[in-house]
């Protein structure tokens, strides 16, 4: 399990990144925290010329507040989000998922962006960015680009990053006094690929809710948004109908795969489960 | 899981100072290990090393119609290429049957293919290299043509009447089949108040040691000699094995076990890689080191355990069970492991089934079956685990059948203590077990009855907890019996050497190995004890041919029990030297003397007369002062077979507390109970560790542990990301108790507790999660207990 021989680049920029990329003819990988990639090289699944590490790219790192708008560098740690009081207070939903991701050897190297860009269809942030409406920032030869979270996943492991364009950071709309979250999984171990996970962000007046986002992983090819449950639930009070109502309507949204250890049924009995479960803990939440 | 620190270390109050045996004392090599000082095979290197890689095969089972190496052979930094006529040449073929398994066969083995693959993951092409790097580069440059066989993936495939065979000429696809009946099977079946039935599943599973297999060939040509250092149990068995089938003279094969990073059984067979390499070694002239990543322990590792029994019980009114009929298909490899067999499993299991209890009748069918999958041999607990949860499943629906408590319905069934000796009608012969004694103290242990009070409680609420026990015979401290009847070479008895060196500090080299299991000290314990010095002044030596005496080492539970002894017996003798050099310096008669804490003192009053490391530095240095004619042996030798009964049997009980989350098919393992009777305990720490080690890999079976082949015969799940062992967040508190039942086959009276912890856990949590779904209509017949079967059971989807 030894990767073949690749060179290596660690640029300082993003024109650099680029030109390494060119040079290589388009046989490069990017490499942030390496998580995924580096088994994926061992195991010769991958075999690019040359590998370039991002991780000295000044512009990747680092959380701040942009006004209405939280940036997250995406070099930025999965270890970070649970430890960064910005990320706690204005993206709570990735707060809460970061438990969740992996274990902490894994936490403390790989990268939120690694993450979103790699877009496996059973990881906590890519569905993340769906729930919260976040915007991806990419990097090409031609300049920056924003692209939505919604626009964003499009297939198996396939986003709307061109081939050499590079996941800068993640522009999440901030959270007010007025949202509410909730974010569980079902996995048969602690830090393992959830058979069936999930967030939901939304804002509430009185006991109604308001531009409800839920998305769910381990569903589909892609993290899903549940876009008919949210319908059944904008503009209502969480009882007990209007969470039965949810759980029926989110069949229509999801398209799980059959596999012999987890069968599309079971999958869609289990995301009906999280998602009353899910909305039940949102009630509670403020 | 607890902190196993749960009393005093070194602290035990009833023994007397100067005894070391019965002491919680830590391993002695736990600390080197932890600061990182170990000495793995997979971190040698050697002088001139070379590096293999294995082209592997894609297929289950196919033909190979032609093999292209050159390009790799040109490759940069390929030393050689060598496919199985290459190895044919230097290695002969191996069968893995034992003549008193009558009617067993297989197909003989060579270290690489010849004509045919059987399995997937087979290695059909070695590639050796510079660098590991290297050699993976190059295998990538072998074109193998293959021609597809049919593939046997599923038992059912296999014994249909018109089955392709998987071996030409073969008559059928059995590798052995054995029937057992004992007493009026059919009358007790025709008369029973009831018979409960069940059909069981047991998943086929695997190793997963910490540190892959590693090996290191090194043949010298020059003396005709060959080094092997590898990560194995059994270093005599390997060199026995390397020096017959290499044509090398034993004496010139040294095989040498340094740390070991689990082993589990998997590190005691013989795996083709593992022979490639020596031959590897031979054509380079070089040393060739091979060390299996993760992706090929999957696939070449052994399996084990993976049964499907049918089994039913004749049970009275009164709720004894009467008699037991099982039937067990077990799906092994294409062929039978060499040297152990891929039988020994399914003959245990017949053998242990209803082992605790007294059955007037019994009868048993086992049929052994070839699958196109990778070898099966023997794993910790061999064949105890399906033995027990059959037995024990049977018992649960024998207390349903009957309305008795799981508690009540085993007390009228257990072999009473007062019984021994005794046999089981499968010919076991118990020299004293304590399964009376074990039960009540579970109870006791667990809480039992506030346990059903707050299960009933719950259970109103929706909250479903589960109780489940499983008790246990654990086969130990084997003879001849085992293996040796048989024809294989292995040993059943150890040797250990012992000396008192210059300085007066004593050094034992014994042939029992470790492997993280502490067989060092309490080897070190033993002799400490026995010869009358500090337990940090003697060093034990292990697990190097060249070294220490011939001995069958480590398996089967038979460290403590075999080696124990061994290092007693030699420890005392060498104390009766020591007094008889210290006898003749101090002109006084040596039972007068005795040896306290490496002080020669008199046996009356205790008054110290000299210090053994003077006696050394006589011995060694002055013996010009000793009297004409003293007998100064200041090392001696001491074997030692067990020759009594031909098992040293243990036993035991399990309790399990779940608590299922019957909306999503989860299950949370709260607490895991075990009374386990090993005999005399050496080191209480030790035992505890061993048993919750083994508790953790039995509920990785219960629950997690799995190797799924599609009918391509592909293995699916074999990467540690699709193979879920059990992690330390999904495990409980595992709570011991201890009963002590010394053999008195010998002088130390230990037996074996290394199966104790993983024979009965499964059985303990397969009963818990039935219980817990009791009230909602489910039962689970097949482990591992995933959430998918937790659901379908529940009918959830």
């Amino acid at each position: 399990m030894k990767a073949r021989a690749f060179a290596y680049a660690r640029p300082s920029s993003l024109a650099e990144a680029h030109a390494a990329f060119a040079g290589a003819d388009g046989d490069a990988s990017f490499i942030s925290g390496g998580q995924s990639l580096v088994p994926a090289l061992a195991m010769r699944l991958q075999a690019p010329q040359v590998l370039i590490d991002l991780s000295a790219i000044p512009e990747m790192r680092g959380v701040r507040l942009d006004g209405e708008t939280l940036r997250i560098g995406a070099l930025t740690r999965h270890a970070e989000t649970l430890t960064e009081p910005l990320i706690r207070a204005h993206a709570p939903l990735l707060a809460a998922a970061a438990p969740f991701v992996a274990h902490p050897a894994i936490r403390n190297r790989g990268t939120v962006g690694g993450s979103v860009a790699l877009a496996d269809p059973a990881s906590e942030f890519p569905a993340m960015m769906l729930a919260m409406g976040a915007e991806m920032e990419i990097s090409g030869v031609d300049g920056m680009r924003r692209v939505a979270a919604d626009d964003f996943f499009q297939d198996l492991y396939q986003t709307a990053i061109e081939p050499g364009e590079i996941l800068v950071a993640l522009h999440v709309p901030a959270a007010g006094p007025r949202h509410v979250c909730a974010f569980d999984e079902m996995a048969r171990r602690r830090g393992d690929y959830a058979m069936v996970g999930g967030g939901i962000l939304a804002e509430r007046d009185g006991a109604v809710i308001v531009n409800p986002r839920i998305a769910l992983f381990s569903v589909g090819p892609t993290p899903v948004r549940a876009r008919n449950a949210e319908a059944e639930i904008a503009g209502k009070a969480l009882d007990a109908d209007t969470i039965a109502a949810a759980q029926r309507a989110l069949d229509a949204d999801i398209d799980p795969l059959d596999d012999a250890e987890i069968p599309a049924a079971m999958r869609r009995h289990l995301a009906r489960v999280l998602l009353g479960r899910l909305l039940r803990k949102l009630e509670t939440c403020s | 899981m607890n902190a196993p620190f749960d009393r005093p270390l070194g602290a035990a109050p009833h023994l007397e100072p100067g005894v070391h045996v019965g002491r919680p004392l830590p391993r002695p090599n736990a600390k080197r290990l932890v600061a990182g000082r170990g000495n793995y095979v997979t971190d040698m290197k050697r002088p001139r090393m070379l590096h293999a890689a294995f082209v592997r095969s894609p297929f289950a089972h196919a033909r190979i119609v032609r093999i292209d190496v050159e390009a790799a052979r040109a490759a940069p930094g390929v030393a050689l290429v060598a496919t199985g006529e290459d190895l044919a040449k230097l290695c002969t073929p191996w069968v893995g049957t034992l003549d008193h398994f009558k009617g067993m066969k297989s197909e003989p083995q060579l270290p690489l293919p010849l004509e045919r693959v059987t399995w997937s993951g087979q290695a059909v092409v070695a590639v050796v290299a510079e660098s590991r790097a290297a050699a993976e580069d190059a295998c990538e440059l072998v074109e193998i043509e293959y021609e597809d066989l049919p593939v046997l993936a599923d038992l059912d495939t296999a014994l249909a009447p018109d089955a392709p065979r998987l071996v030409e000429g073969f008559a059928d696809n059995l590798c052995f089949r054995s029937a057992l009946e004992s007493g009026a099977v059919d009358d007790l079946f025709a008369s029973a108040a009831h018979v409960v039935e069940a059909d069981l599943a047991f998943g086929r599973h695997t190793g997963v040691t910490l540190e892959p297999r590693a090996i290191i060939a090194d043949y010298d040509a020059s003396e005709h000699a060959l080094t092997v250092h590898h990560g194995t149990q059994t270093p005599f068995q390997f060199q026995d094995l390397y020096s017959r089938h290499y044509g090398i003279p034993e004496a010139r094969v040294r095989v040498a076990a340094p740390d070991v990073g689990g082993s589990f059984g998997v590190k005691l067979h013989v795996y083709h890689e593992d022979m490639a390499v020596i031959g590897l070694s031979m054509l380079a002239g070089r040393p060739v080191k091979y060390v299996v990543d993760r992706l090929e322990a999957f696939v070449s590792d052994i399996h084990a355990r993976d049964h499907r029994v049918k089994a039913k019980a004749a049970v009275g009114a009164d709720g004894r069970i009467l008699a037991m009929a099982v039937e067990d298909e077990t799906a092994i490899g294409a062929f039978s492991t060499y040297p152990r067999t891929s039988a020994v499993e399914g003959n245990q299991v017949i053998r242990l089934i209803g082992a605790p209890y007294r059955l007037e009748a019994y009868r048993a069918d086992l049929k052994v079956v070839f699958q196109n999958k990778t070898q099966t041999s023997q794993y910790r607990a061999v064949g105890h685990p399906i033995a027990c949860a059959v037995t024990e499943h049977l018992m649960e629906k024998a207390a349903a059948a009957t309305g008795l408590d799981p508690f009540e319905v085993r007390a009228r069934n257990l072999i009473s203590d007062d019984a021994y000796p005794c046999q089981s009608l499968t010919g076991f012969k118990f020299e004293q077990l304590s399964h009376e004694a074990c039960l009540a103290k579970l109870k006791t242990l667990m809480d039992y009855d506030r346990l059903r009070a707050e299960q009933a409680e719950l259970c109103a609420r929706g909250i479903h907890r589960g109780i489940g026990i499983a008790a246990f015979v654990e086969i130990t401290n084997p003879t001849p019996a085992f293996y040796g009847i048989g024809g294989a070479r292995i040993s059943a008895q150890d040797g250990a050497v012992i000396k008192i060196t210059p300085s007066g500090e004593v050094r034992c080299l014994i042939s029992v190995t470790e492997q993280g299991q502490g067989t060092e000290a309490i080897i070190g314990q033993i002799v400490a004890d026995y010869l009358g010095v500090s337990r940090d002044i003697v060093r034990v030596i292990t697990g190097d041919t060249e070294v220490t005496p011939h001995g069958g080492a480590t398996w089967a539970c038979r460290g403590a029990g075999i080696g124990g002894e061994t290092a007693l017996q030699a420890a005392k003798k060498l104390k009766a030297n020591v007094l008889n050099v210290a006898a003749a310096i101090l002109q006084a008669q040596p039972g007068d003397l005795d040896l306290v804490d490496a002080e020669v003192v008199d046996k009356a009053g205790g008054t110290v007369r000299l210090s053994l490391a003077e006696v050394a530095r006589i011995a060694y240095f002055r013996s010009d002062t000793l009297p004409p004619g003293t007998d100064a042996q200041l090392t001696v030798a001491h074997h030692y077979a067990p020759s009594g009964y031909p098992f040293a049997f243990t036993n035991g009980i399990h309790g399990c507390h779940v608590e299922v989350d019957a909306e999503i098919g989860l299950v949370k393992i709260l607490k895991h109970f075990v009374v386990e009777d090993c005999g005399r305990i050496i080191n209480p720490l030790l035992v505890e560790e061993q048993v919750r080690g083994g508790v953790v890999q039995g509920l990785g079976a219960a629950f997690f542990e799995e190797c799924r082949y599609d009918e391509a015969g592909q293995l699916v799940n074999g990467s540690l990301a699709d193979y879920l062992v059990p992690m330390s967040c999904e495990m409980p508190d595992i709570v011991i108790a201890h009963m002590e039942t010394p053999t008195r086959d010998t002088e130390l009276g230990a037996k074996g507790c290394g199966e104790a912890g993983t024979a009965a856990s499964s059985a303990a949590a397969l009963n818990a999660v039935n219980d817990a779904l009791a009230p909602l209509g489910a039962e689970l017949t097949q482990i591992p207990m995933t959430p998918a079967r937790i659901l379908k059971a529940l009918g959830a989807y």
